[in-house]
């Protein structure tokens, strides 16, 4: 195998591995060692910088992180990552004072956004430091888009969300709410510099030509809708027996929301085996712990009505087959159907955008599915200047993808401004800085917890379901929280060899207690994985590959567990490995 | 401070038929300067044990003096093990044996502990063909009291204070091999391909054992004008041979050529293949190996390999001709067995 170059920045993002699968790329380990420090502010307001929304994310991101986590293959359970970001929001102070300084003297472009949701706001949390002048146009009363009307209460206090909103909208955004932009062409008359629209994907699946869809339109309510009329109380209760219909986090919500608001019989419905649903697993957990069924391999087959009115559900009885691709075919049984009484269905089956808003003759390119064809680097359509990010852009994802759109966009939008190329992306800013301190000593909390991951509290089940404003997770307590910033591996704080201080002592082979660390005769990367001490089996993970040693062998470091525990360099009795902290920020408009 | 050894392992790290993982066989983490050749030879032998399936609590590591003889700390952390006196070794590892032969010994000792103040004691113990391994942790200086030149320091060598050695050195293995030492051989701590196999051998040999394993003093010792640092020792190896160590019953993975190897069969029925060099030689002649390790001095090289092996049944017991049994299970019934065995005893003298 070649040398590794470590120059190219890729190589050590990709050691750290929530980082990297973070679509924000938030320096997560660099945030837990502050909260480790107690330095709650300075750990908020490294995710304020990155994901703007710690506080929400903290309770409800979807955690791409997580299964990412190192510490998850070294044992059974990733750090809780999420739930640390939370305890930087709960503990932190008013960092007012820390927020970007707004130019008074403003650089004369106006930028309109449609939409108020995470993507919108991230873009507006990014231009207006540069002296933009935004205006944001949301149907709702308030900011927040669907983690506002979507996401429950008893899962995200309105107080946090107003919060964090709020940080943005108090820039000086000009808002402009319950105002629904019924016509983008109306839009383009007036004068704005860039548009950008981050709609969301606002139109539910639904069963229209189920047998008695009709005849029970009454009970029949789309998860999205109806979630959005709880949260601005339009919507105050539902009947005794309730069926949900899907099983994403939409469909956990509904649920939950059901359980709180008059439904006592509540099951979650699901044509697909329980295996394959979309929704997180602690989503399902914590649906589960409120006392909801789960009824898999059903398929609707027939809304159910009594004298017009609806009384109950029929569903078929499927099994799910898997071809050699892997793709699904559900076969019915040939069981006899079920029937599930019921006062009320709630249709969580998925989302869709839709753009009837938007005309079709303003020279934004329409695709094959009649959605306007958007840059995935850029954020732009084939007008130049309109934009589009968050669920708008290609389909329902999640807050934290929405926010790292933003971010995108608002760097096009700031080219696109300046009259600069906005294919030309720049680069994140790194550091690579030794975390050595002395002898045995580093900057870095070196040696590694053996503590299993720590569990989140609930509130009593019986307590939280008589509210919609009483929140379920009550957070890590301190104590917890700064056991749980130990679990971290510090995968940001990297081994970074240098061949020719090397002696071949192999103390540093002796001493990892992972094995990643192997002093071998260099081969194609294929057999090399295959001859390592232990067979380097994760392709997902890279080696780190020495230029040749004066034995001609090569230094080959498996990178897949590694615990960055820095017990090669402490070992190394020439410096030749030492541990280095790579931190890298993301690339924002203006810098 | 770090410095703190996870509990962590590879999650797909094995364990071995007796179902123990290596970490049975690990020590505390050591205190050693960093980069010690004495740390790689501690790794090689937790390797060599685990791979052996040895039970951990059926070994006793015994050790003397000195730099090496900290490292039983850092390796078999569940074996019995007793830090003795300065040079002293053999004579505890006797009397441990002598009271309970079913376990497995291995004396750690260094150049000073054996070719300075445990000189006497060594030259004994391998006279006795005590049932043991001894492996010396071979720097050529006193590391422990700041690096002057040890008994085994070749003429002309310098450490890091840059005066030259002017004194004969002491060649071990060839002293090992004079007094009749079974199973010699010598090897170098950053050389574990080779080390390794040997290790297995002389765990598997019935009699004493002997390894002298170059290894290298990075504090002291290691230097371009020592003859016992890293650089030096791998530009001026000379191996015997390749070697493989292969259990009783396991396949020949590796088909060597015919006429390419040698067999060398361990009375268990296991075996170590020599892959053949230039030193075509009768490893069972104490003569050739004597003669190979002056040739390959003479060509300012260092040998290493096996040099010497031959198994002779009668080790110390056999030799003293003890009872079958290790003594400290005897009751006390066999060991005192009363007045009327005493007096027909002295009556016999009479």
């Amino acid at each position: 195998m070649k040398e590794t170059d470590i120059k190219d920045i890729n190589y050590f993002h990709k050691v750290v591995d929530c980082q990297y699968a973070c679509p924000a790329h938030t320096p997560v380990p660099e945030y837990i060692r502050m909260i480790s420090a107690g330095r709650f502010d300075d750990a908020y307001m490294i995710n304020w910088e990155s994901n703007v929304f710690p506080g929400v994310l903290g309770r409800t991101c979807d955690r791409p992180c997580e299964p990412a986590c190192r510490r998850g293959r070294v044992e059974d359970q990733p750090v809780a990552i999420c739930r640390l970001k939370r305890v930087a929001a709960d503990h932190k102070g008013d960092i007012k004072h820390r927020l970007p300084d707004i130019p008074k003297q403003k650089n004369g472009k106006k930028i309109a956004l449609i939409g108020g949701g995470p993507a919108s706001l991230t873009v507006a949390r990014d231009l207006m430091p540069l002296g933009y002048h935004v205006d944001l146009f949301d149907d709702q009363y308030k900011g927040g888009g669907f983690m506002r009307s979507q996401i429950p209460s008893f899962r995200l206090p309105e107080e946090v969300l107003d919060e964090e909103v709020n940080y943005i909208l108090d820039m000086g955004i000009r808002t402009h709410f319950k105002h629904k932009v019924n016509s983008l062409k109306e839009m383009l008359t007036k004068d704005y510099d860039a548009i950008f629209i981050g709609t969301g994907a606002p139109r539910a699946r639904d069963l229209p030509k189920l047998e008695g869809r009709a005849e029970a339109d009454a009970n029949i309510h789309l998860g999205i809708d109806w979630l959005a009329n709880v949260a601005f109380e339009h919507t105050k209760e539902i009947g005794e027996k309730v069926l949900v219909l899907g099983g994403g986090n939409t469909a956990m919500d509904c649920c939950r929301t059901a359980r709180r608001i008059g439904g006592k019989d509540v099951r979650i419905v699901v044509r697909s085996p329980q295996a394959d649903m979309k929704a997180s697993p602690w989503e399902i957990k914590d649906a589960q712990g409120e006392g909801i069924p789960m009824f898999e391999n059903h398929t609707p087959k027939a809304f159910v009505c009594e004298k017009g009115k609806l009384v109950g559900m029929l569903f078929e009885l499927v099994t799910a087959e898997y071809d050699e691709n892997g793709r699904r075919t559900l076969v019915p049984t040939g069981e006899a159907d079920i029937f599930m009484e019921c006062d009320d269905v709630l249709m969580a089956l998925g989302q869709m955008n839709a753009f009837p808003w938007i005309e079709r003759d303003l020279g934004i390119e329409f695709n094959d599915w009649d959605m306007p064809e958007v840059d995935k680097t850029t954020f732009q359509t084939s007008l130049a200047h309109v934009f589009v990010g968050g669920d708008a852009a290609w389909g329902p994802e999640n807050v934290i993808t929405a926010v790292a759109h933003g971010h995108q966009a608002a760097i096009s939008i700031d080219k696109y401004c300046r009259g600069q190329d906005t294919k030309d992306r720049p680069n994140p800013g790194t550091t690579l800085i030794s975390q050595k301190m002395g002898f045995h000593d580093w900057l870095y909390n070196a040696p590694v917890s053996s503590d299993k991951r720590h569990v989140v509290e609930h509130v009593d089940t019986n307590l939280a379901l008589t509210s919609m404003k009483i929140e379920v997770e009550k957070g890590f307590s301190l104590e917890q929280g700064l056991n749980e910033t130990l679990r971290c591996l510090n995968c940001d704080v990297q081994t970074v060899f240098e061949k020719d201080r090397c002696i071949e002592c192999d103390a540093c082979e002796d001493v990892c207690p992972t094995n990643c660390i192997n002093f071998v005769e260099n081969e194609e990367e294929d057999l090399l994985r295959q001859h390592l001490k232990m067979p380097a089996d994760n392709l997902d993970q890279a080696l780190l590959v020495s230029g040749e040693l004066k034995t001609k062998r090569v230094m080959v470091k498996d990178e897949n567990v590694c615990l960055h525990c820095g017990l090669c360099a402490e070992r190394c009795p020439t410096g030749a490995w030492d541990m280095r902290k790579f931190l890298l920020n993301e690339a924002k408009a203006g810098r | 401070m770090s410095y703190i050894k996870s509990t962590f392992r590879h999650p797909s790290a094995k364990v071995n038929s007796l179902g123990f993982a290596k970490t049975a066989y690990e020590g505390a983490l050591s205190t050693l300067c960093a980069g010690c050749g004495h740390d790689s030879i501690s790794a090689a032998i937790i390797q060599s044990f685990f791979e052996m399936n040895i039970e951990p609590h059926k070994i006793a590591k015994i050790s003397g003096i000195g730099c090496s003889s900290k490292t039983p700390t850092y390796f078999l952390g569940k074996a019995h093990g007793f830090n003795s006196v300065h040079g002293r070794m053999p004579s505890v590892s006797t009397g441990a044996n002598m009271a309970n032969k079913d376990l497995q010994y291995i004396g750690i000792s260094g150049d000073g502990d054996t070719a300075s103040i445990g000189m006497g004691q060594f030259a004994h113990v391998v006279r006795r063909n005590l049932n043991m391994i001894y492996i010396v942790m071979n720097n050529g200086c006193y590391g422990l009291t700041k690096g002057q030149d040890s008994a085994t320091a070749d003429i002309g060598s310098a450490g890091k204070k840059g005066v030259e050695n002017q004194f004969a050195a002491i060649d071990l293995c060839q002293l090992a091999l004079q007094l009749g030492a079974g199973y010699v051989a010598r090897s170098f701590s950053g050389d574990k391909k080779q080390l390794i196999p040997l290790i297995k051998g002389a765990i598997e040999h019935k009699g004493f054992a002997f390894i002298d394993v170059i290894s290298p003093c990075v504090t002291f010792n290691n230097v371009p004008t020592s003859t016992k640092g890293y650089e030096y020792v791998r530009d001026h190896l000379d191996a015997t041979g390749t070697i493989d160590f292969v259990p009783e019953r396991q396949e020949l993975k590796i088909i060597h050529p015919e006429g390419t190897s040698k067999e060398v069969k361990l009375h268990d029925g296991s075996k170590l293949i020599l892959k053949k060099n230039t030193h075509d030689y009768d490893l069972s002649s104490k003569r050739e190996a004597m003669g190979i390790i002056e040739t390959v001095r003479e060509q300012k090289k260092i040998l290493t390999g096996l040099i010497y092996l031959h198994e002779d049944p009668q080790d110390t017991h056999k030799k003293i001709n003890s009872v079958d049994k290790p003594l400290n299970s005897l009751s006390q019934g066999e060991v005192c067995p009363g007045n009327a065995v005493l007096d027909a005893l002295n009556e016999g003298f009479r």
